[in-house]
């Protein structure tokens, strides 16, 4: 399995005795993560709504949808390709629920009720898949995870009388409370940063905590695992059950944004470019999602002017998607985030500058 | 495993005359007979240990014929709908089996050999299609179209072997991710190539046509019986895709290379060592079964129509089948096949909102019954 690597763990051990230098230590080593934080923060200042709603708002929410798939991955060994599905059933249920353009379906609850209720249904549903292929291993999980998203997409399709087939839903609202309008552009900036970086933190700190370290443990070696006593089978059921969570949130969010689900919005093409995502970002820590993410946003909303520049035919995006997917497995299977990181390592043995 | 990869460095440079003499020592016609004496014998030690499981098929597989060739009496018909609805979907089931039956077996042995779960197969169905719509519009001839078709496809199906998959090898993961990515790039491929717009292949005029089959479909109220009458295209590639079954079957189990295929899929390491040329044969492998699925592409489009879309469809129709009846297995596949085409086109008629979560609920089913699936083994 060459996309599994280990995870830094080195901050974990920190001696007692260093705890009055940790907290400069910690702010001098997450650097740069204070500085996207604080960038992000003050980005509404000077973005206009077009960056904030399609550019940024954007890459957060498919980030938090590709992050719960890094933290399978990444910390769990199991590529599942039922993530975006499970986001989609959150998108599905608010529309459901919530209030609509449909009346004849949904039954127009206020938010408090419809959202929890949509993220449990979509949390069941990612337990349930978790179930059936945490028994399974490796390229098994990819073909059944596959098969139920492709089964979801079709049921989408097909069904008129939950899921509105071929239409969808449309003219779903954000919801107004404390007198805010949640869907104009710098409150649903704030909120999708809210929950995108509540989701990153939780995905770090579950990644350090006793839970996260027996999960990495299951995706090294299952069988020492189970030897040692942990329960194999309901560490990675519980994995999927939390990573269904941070994608049903993103789900809900994703169908505000657009303000519409439809079957395509699960379909196959969308299914698989969470992976891409997630893959070309780098499943070995959690920022390599957001990074994958950006990128595709970025590509899809300017490589059809870019392509149509170089004299290509712009409709041509899902190819550009493909062949940087195709090479990015060939050449870094780490993705970004492993470039990244084995470039510091060359400029750290080369140049000698700061030995942290 | 260090002497072990000298020894096979060894052989190989011994030359052929070593491989085949251990080889005719394996083979041979007596223990093929011992072996299906065998099979029988398991077949009623099966029976012996599951009784009720038996019994329960035995009546299942007697109410189906009596439903098939029995007229409805009016009961049965106000219950669950007229008989022709029934018999028309068990038959448009039955013959979808077929097309899935080649489609997946080509991925089941893919699977099999190699461990390489090749998610562009659906995109080499979707190849074979147009390749097969070209060559009908060119040369006219529908069962020409099949051969080119077979050809593209497991040119492009030798060439992902070669270029790519040979380079990776053991890297299952890594493997499935470059075909989930090759997939996005043939799709995009084909929809510059041949636009979005649905194709058909005009079905030859020998075999147009409805043909009278010997099942009553109702009885008029005159007491005239009326019989079924089926599309005589359908009927004929479902034999044709039963005539390859038996032919991989036997191909698998009479011939040499089959027989060295049949031992890479239970290890492919050891016969590696042994000296014979695994390589070659996965390229083989590989080129064959890409090439089915290119068939398969052609009988998808006389039979519906090939377009945009079908491409995940029959991945789908792939990965459901080999689940359900068990990696690698090309028995399992006919039988998966057979599961879920019927199941499809019943549960359109019978579950119309619901129809493709009856395929994906027996997949579950099998998932937990029996993880490995109907004929899979651990």
């Amino acid at each position: 399995m060459a996309l599994e690597q280990t995870i830094e763990t080195d901050s974990l051990t920190l001696p007692q005795a260093q705890q009055a230098g940790a907290v400069s230590r910690w702010v001098h080593r997450n650097a740069a993560i204070l500085i996207l934080a604080v960038l992000l923060l003050i980005l509404p200042a000077v973005a206009g709504p077009f960056i904030l709603d399609q550019i940024v708002g954007w890459t957060m929410i498919l980030g938090m949808i590709a992050l719960s798939l890094m933290f399978l991955c990444g910390y769990g060994g199991m590529v599942s390709l039922a993530q975006m599905t499970v986001a989609g059933v959150s998108g599905y249920m608010i529309a459901v629920f919530g209030p609509s353009s449909l009346p004849s379906i949904s039954l127009f609850w206020p938010w408090w009720v419809a959202a929890p209720v949509a993220i449990l249904i979509a949390v069941a549903f990612g337990t349930v898949v978790g179930a059936l292929s945490a028994r399974t291993e490796g390229i098994y999980t990819i073909m059944i995870t596959l098969a139920l998203a492709t089964a979801f997409f079709y049921l989408t399709l097909q069904n008129w009388p939950i899921f509105n087939g071929f239409n969808g839903f449309t003219t779903i609202p954000a919801p107004h409370f404390l007198g805010v309008n949640w869907r104009a552009p710098i409150p649903f900036y704030y909120m999708v940063l809210f929950f995108a970086a509540l989701s990153y933190a939780a995905v770090l700190y579950i990644s350090r905590a006793p839970f996260g370290l027996a999960l990495q443990g299951v995706r090294d070696n299952p069988r020492r695992m189970e030897a040692i006593g942990y329960n194999v089978t309901a560490h990675r059921v519980a994995a999927y059950a939390f990573a269904a969570l941070i994608a049903a949130v993103g789900g809900i969010l994703l169908v505000w944004q657009n303000n519409q689900i439809s079957p395509y919005s699960v379909g196959v093409n969308a299914v698989i470019n969470i992976l891409v995502i997630a893959v070309v970002g780098g499943i070995t820590h959690p920022i390599g999602a957001f990074i994958g993410a950006f990128i595709y946003v970025i590509l899809h909303t300017f490589a059809l002017d870019a392509l149509v520049a170089v004299g290509l035919d712009g409709r041509r995006f899902q190819l550009l998607i493909g062949l940087g997917f195709v090479i990015i497995v060939l050449f870094s299977p780490d993705g970004i985030v492993g470039i990244w990181r084995r470039l510091r390592a060359r400029a750290r043995t080369s140049g000698g500058g700061n030995p942290l | 495993m260090l002497p072990a990869f000298d020894s096979s460095n060894f052989r190989r440079n011994d030359g052929g005359s070593s491989v085949s003499t251990s080889l005719s020592g394996y083979g041979g016609r007596p223990s093929e007979g011992r072996a299906s004496e065998a099979r029988g014998d398991v077949l009623g030690q099966w029976i012996a240990r599951h009784p009720v499981a038996a019994l329960v098929i035995a009546v299942a597989v007697i109410l189906v014929l009596w439903l098939v060739l029995a007229p409805w009496p009016p009961g049965v018909e106000e219950a669950i709908g007229k008989k022709r609805l029934f018999v028309n979907a068990l038959f448009n089931g039955i013959t979808l089996g077929g097309l899935y039956f080649l489609v997946a077996t080509g991925f089941t042995l893919i699977f099999g050999l190699m461990r390489n779960v090749n998610l562009a197969h659906g995109s080499l169905y979707l190849f074979g299609g147009y390749m097969g719509y070209e060559a009908t519009q060119w040369t006219g001839s529908w069962l020409f179209s099949y051969v080119i078709a077979f050809v593209c496809c497991a040119i492009v199906g030798m060439a992902m072997q070669f270029f790519i998959f040979r380079r990776m090898e053991g890297q299952d993961l890594r493997q499935t991710l470059v075909t989930l990515g090759l997939s996005i790039i043939f799709s995009d491929l084909m929809v510059w190539v041949w636009g979005g717009n649905a194709i058909q292949i005009d079905t030859p005029d020998y075999l147009q046509g409805p043909v009278p089959t010997p099942i009553i479909a109702s009885i008029r109220s005159s007491g005239e019986m009326v019989f079924l009458r089926y599309p005589l295209v359908r009927l004929v590639i479902f034999a044709a895709a039963v005539v390859i079954g038996i032919g991989m079957w036997l191909a698998l189990h009479r011939t040499r290379v089959g027989v060295m295929i049949r031992a890479g899929v239970d290890d492919r390491d050891m016969l590696s060592v042994l000296g014979y040329r695994v390589q070659l044969l996965f390229v083989l492998v590989f080129a064959f079964g890409a090439g089915l699925a290119g068939m398969a592409g052609v009988v998808g489009g006389t039979f519906q129509s090939i377009s945009l879309g079908e491409d995940s469809h029959f991945l789908l129709a792939s990965l459901v089948v080999v689940i359900v009846g068990g990696m690698g297995s090309i028995p399992g596949a006919a039988l998966g096949a057979l599961i879920i085409g019927l199941s499809e086109q019943l549960g359109i008629v019978y579950f119309q909102n619901y129809s493709t979560v009856l395929s994906f609920l027996i997949m579950a089913i099998v998932l937990v019954v029996r993880p490995q699936g109907l004929l899979g083994r651990r």
